[in-house]
């Protein structure tokens, strides 16, 4: 039970860990929720996208004089309708449409508006783009060679001294740790060294990115959106045409999944651009294959991950090698990734080193613990072949290693109170751990670790006549978030669930807020709530001793009611929230909460996951029999969603693990970007997924509240490696284990064996 | 391009429509009688977002023509509620948390209904192989493979005739 920090005292909830129905289900079951490309306008054109067909090319010239006149087209716009810029937007400004190069298959190049779809599709035919077809690279490794194709003539390494004379692809270089890595190898017992590469995945949610935008001659606009982050919409697309934000009002639609790749504008400014030149509203909405050719998968990686051990299993010293390509531009989380994939352990000597390159691929987005599966991979993958070397439990390997409160972390912080330790003895203690396995089949552990955000919230909440409350707040709802949010209102004021409705203002209604992103919105937008009905409740209690005529001091707030203090503050009836609600114009006019903040303190999530496959060896395919989830929520506010969260995020990672790839062919074009191709988990695919919420308050919230939402991404891939290495008898080390690849591992074994 | 005028049974009410030949049943829906819950993940048939079915028979509508409409019974998510008493499955979902984003959810409703209405009693493995042509991103499948489960039993109870 958490320790509320404001009065360190051990609090029980009323609401807060109950499950009731969300607020947005009705319209979500009956099909009537709105998402981005759900919207009409009167007078609505269809745009549409030409992409670049090569993966890397100078372009010459763009000819759109026939697409202009065919009749049905009202516009057409290329990197002329956009001012050029070299601040830090740039790279935004030249992903959303080419400038001079096309740098990946799927690179916008321009775009038209037309009465329809047809006109529309006929008019990119007509547009004439002259090409020079220039040498590409899409493999990491090899984009790092000194003769690789380069593809910014003026990107210089950072983080490397002396600094570099000569452009190349490696954007930066990246360094941490702490000790001394030698000195850690020559006192260990053992030590492995291995090589990993990971594939690049998509996100794959299932709502390709929409948006309706409408801007007038008088330079003011409007934009539907299916976003993670209306309020980064509005401020990159302000921006980006010159507009002055307070002209921009963007609002969220129900979104259809993100987990990250909806942190970052594609098409809202081309829409936006397109709208203005046609002045009529202009509605994008990308197919499938745009979606995985043109916004932003994962990095790819490359990496080498060697770890030393005393012969009870205790860590001496880690050293890590990775590369993270991340498309076009800079920006592969190598750094987060590096930081949270080795974040589990406490290492007397570790040094990581990484680099960020680029690569002719679309410039990867956020997906969920950004860059920390792929690290994490090769971490616990040597971390299991260690203990498998050494005989050890795995559960009790990582237990003696494991981070703790006061465990100085290899990114710098030292760890406050943490969950890592409670996962580990949960999975042990779960029945998974105890099944006995068959022929073919194998056990695998894994163990991850994210961050968590707070970051830049606001929310506002208005009490109506009836004593009921309109919540507004400005992170989009992605997985249930304003069931959570109307449970701790609630929770605050002491009033149903029910009689608090929550919605996400747009960006004209409410203050600024960061994207939902970093499993941030439980935490900040929930502690914003928790304050902002703190606010009211402050109101309310003025309000009540105004009516009685003592000091507002004399005035506490319990379950709903305005109380006084004491026998010596009056002896008055106490007074519930609906009769302050319904006097309101009598006693000031409306009562509203707010609060608006910087969130710190998010407390980090910790996880561990066990998981039994079975692996047919005729056929390489790999079967996972069941899966344990043990994650550190501090408090779940609505268990039934944070579940949803930790058995999501474990069968994202098992897709990564066993079946996702951005597969490219020589010619630089991807491959396989539909979803017959680039297979997601399907529900014939997949057992029931287990879960175990532990609960190890944080103390930068209120109610002990963590981010739940990313962690779970983090050990799949490392789980559900080691258990296939485990019944194959092979270590793997490539991702994802899809039937070719573990077929060919049998062979090379079999091949072996022969030899 | 000349238009087709088409005749058509949707969710039990007689409409009619013009649309041009390469149309699909999904862009008619949503585009000309303004039937959103059906929403196009793919375009390709892969995700089963856009579950309809027609003459009770379960399709993804973006493989079938506006054209092929004619003549035909058509039920979309919008058709699953009856006023405002909600399907078994429609409260089952929502009672076991079977959502996260709701993208995919009304092409599951659809897809799910039609397989309760073929076997009233499905195993959880002829559920998880009947609902494997919907794509869920979100959930991990595991909250909706039990809301089919629990509306399954409810209406075999009888207490809910759909």
């Amino acid at each position: 039970m958490p320790l509320d920090p404001a009065t360190q005292k051990i609090r029980a909830f009323d609401q807060v860990g109950t499950r009731p129905l969300r607020p947005d289900g009705l319209d979500k079951v009956t099909g009537r929720a709105r998402f981005g490309a759900d919207a009409t306008a009167p007078g609505m054109l269809v745009g549409r996208i030409l992409r670049s067909p090569h993966a890397h090319a100078r372009i010459r010239s763009i000819d759109a004089t026939k697409a202009e006149a065919l009749p049905g087209v009202k516009a057409v716009v290329t990197s002329k309708d956009f001012a050029d810029r070299s601040d830090d937007l740039r790279d935004i400004l030249v992903n959303i449409m080419a400038r001079g190069k096309a740098l990946y298959e799927g690179h916008t190049v321009a775009a038209v508006a037309a009465t329809s779809a047809s006109v529309a599709r006929k008019a990119l035919k007509l547009i004439k783009v002259d090409y020079e077809v220039l040498p590409h690279v899409t493999d990491v490794d090899l984009a790092m060679e000194p003769d690789a194709p380069l593809l910014h003539d003026d990107l210089i390494t950072s983080g490397v001294e002396p600094v570099p004379t000569k452009p190349s692809n490696i954007a930066r270089k990246i360094e941490f740790g702490h000790g001394d890595v030698d000195k850690g190898f020559a006192e260990a017992d053992l030590v492995v060294e291995r090589e990993f590469k990971t594939e690049a995945t998509h996100q794959g949610y299932i709502e390709p990115h929409a948006c309706l935008a409408s801007v007038g001659s008088d330079g003011q606009g409007e934009l539907w959106v299916c976003t993670q982050g209306h309020y980064m919409v509005r401020d990159v697309c302000a921006q980006l045409l010159g507009m002055d934000v307070s002209k921009l009002r963007v609002t969220a639609s129900e979104i259809g999944g993100g987990f990250g790749g909806k942190t970052t504008v594609f098409i809202e400014p081309v829409a936006l651009a397109l709208s203005r030149k046609a002045g009529r509203p202009v509605k994008v909405v990308m197919t499938r294959d745009e979606v995985f050719r043109a916004s932003g998968p994962t990095s790819s990686t490359s990496m080498r991950m060697k770890i030393g051990v005393k012969k009870d299993g205790r860590i001496t010293a880690l050293d890590a090698l990775l590369k993270y390509q991340g498309g076009a531009f800079a920006g592969a989380p190598v750094d987060y990734g590096g930081m949270a994939g080795v974040a589990c352990y406490d290492y007397p000597n570790i040094r990581v080193v990484g680099y960020d390159v680029v690569t002719n691929r679309p410039k990867q987005a956020a997906y969920r613990a950004p860059g920390a599966p792929m690290t994490a991979f090769a971490v616990e993958s040597v971390i299991a072949e260690i203990a498998d070397t050494l005989k050890l439990d795995p559960i009790e390997m990582r237990l003696k290693n494991a981070a703790k409160e006061g465990t100085k972390s290899a990114y710098g912080p030292t760890f406050g109170p943490v969950g890592l330790v409670e996962t580990l003895k949960a999975a042990k203690a779960h029945p998974n751990y105890k099944v006995k396995l068959g022929k073919n089949q194998g056990r695998g552990i894994a163990s991850g670790f994210w961050f968590n955000f707070g970051g830049q919230t606001c929310v506002s909440l208005n009490l109506n006549i009836d004593g009921t409350l309109a919540l507004a707040v400005g992170t989009p709802d992605i997985g249930g978030s304003r069931a959570s949010m109307c449970l701790m209102a609630a929770e605050e004021l002491g009033i149903p669930y029910e009689n608090v409705r929550a919605i996400i203002a747009d960006t004209s209604s409410l203050g600024y807020n960061d994207v939902t992103d970093g499993s941030r919105v439980t935490f900040a937008s929930g502690m914003a709530t928790i304050h902002a009905a703190r606010d009211a409740i402050k109101k309310l209690c003025g309000r009540a001793a105004k009516v009685w005529g003592i000091p507002e001091e004399a005035v506490v707030w319990e379950k709903g009611f305005a109380k006084p203090s004491g026998a010596n503050a009056g002896n008055f009836e106490p007074m519930s929230l609906k009769e302050l609600a319904a006097n309101a114009a009598k006693t000031g006019g409306p009562i509203a909460g707010h609060y608006e903040y910087n969130a710190e303190n998010a407390g980090p999530s910790f996880a561990t996951h066990v998981v039994d496959v079975e692996v047919d060896p005729e056929t390489g395919f790999t079967k996972v029999l069941r899966y344990l989830v043990c994650q550190d929520a501090g408090k779940a506010v609505h268990p039934s969603y944070v579940e949803g969260q930790f058995q999501g995020g474990a069968v994202q990672g098992i897709g990564w693990a066993l079946n996702e790839e951005y597969i490219y062919g020589a010619d630089g074009r991807l491959q396989n970007a539909g979803f017959l191709d680039y297979r997601i988990p399907v529900a014939s695919d997949l057992p029931m997924i287990d879960t175990a919420i532990v609960e190890v308050p944080n103390p930068g919230h209120p109610y002990g509240v963590r981010g739940v939402g990313e962690t779970s991404i983090v050990p799949p891939m490392a789980a559900v490696s080691n258990a296939v290495s485990h019944a194959v008898g092979i270590r793997l080390t490539e991702s994802p284990m899809s039937p070719p690849r573990i077929l060919k591992a049998l062979g090379e074994q079999a091949a072996r064996k022969a030899g | 391009m000349a238009g087709t005028h088409v005749k058509t049974t949707i969710n039990g009410d007689s409409v009619e429509y013009v649309c041009e030949a390469d149309e699909t049943l999904l862009d008619v829906l949503r585009n000309r009688l303004a039937l959103t819950g059906a929403k196009e993940g793919c375009g390709t048939g892969d995700c089963g977002a856009c579950s309809v079915t027609v003459d009770g028979r379960l399709v993804c509508s973006c493989l079938v023509l506006g054209v092929e409409a004619e003549g035909r019974n058509v039920a979309t998510i919008e058709g699953l509620a009856q006023g405002e008493h909600l399907h078994p499955l429609q409260r089952k979902f929502l009672e076991h948390a079977a959502l996260q984003c709701g993208i995919c959810t009304p092409g599951f409703l659809v897809a799910a209904k039609a397989l309760l209405e073929k076997n009233p009693d499905p195993s959880e493995h002829e559920i998880r192989f009947w609902l494997a042509g919907n794509l869920c991103r979100c959930t991990g499948y595991d909250k909706i493979v039990r809301a089919v489960q629990d509306a399954a039993a409810e209406m075999r109870g009888g207490r809910h005739a759909a």
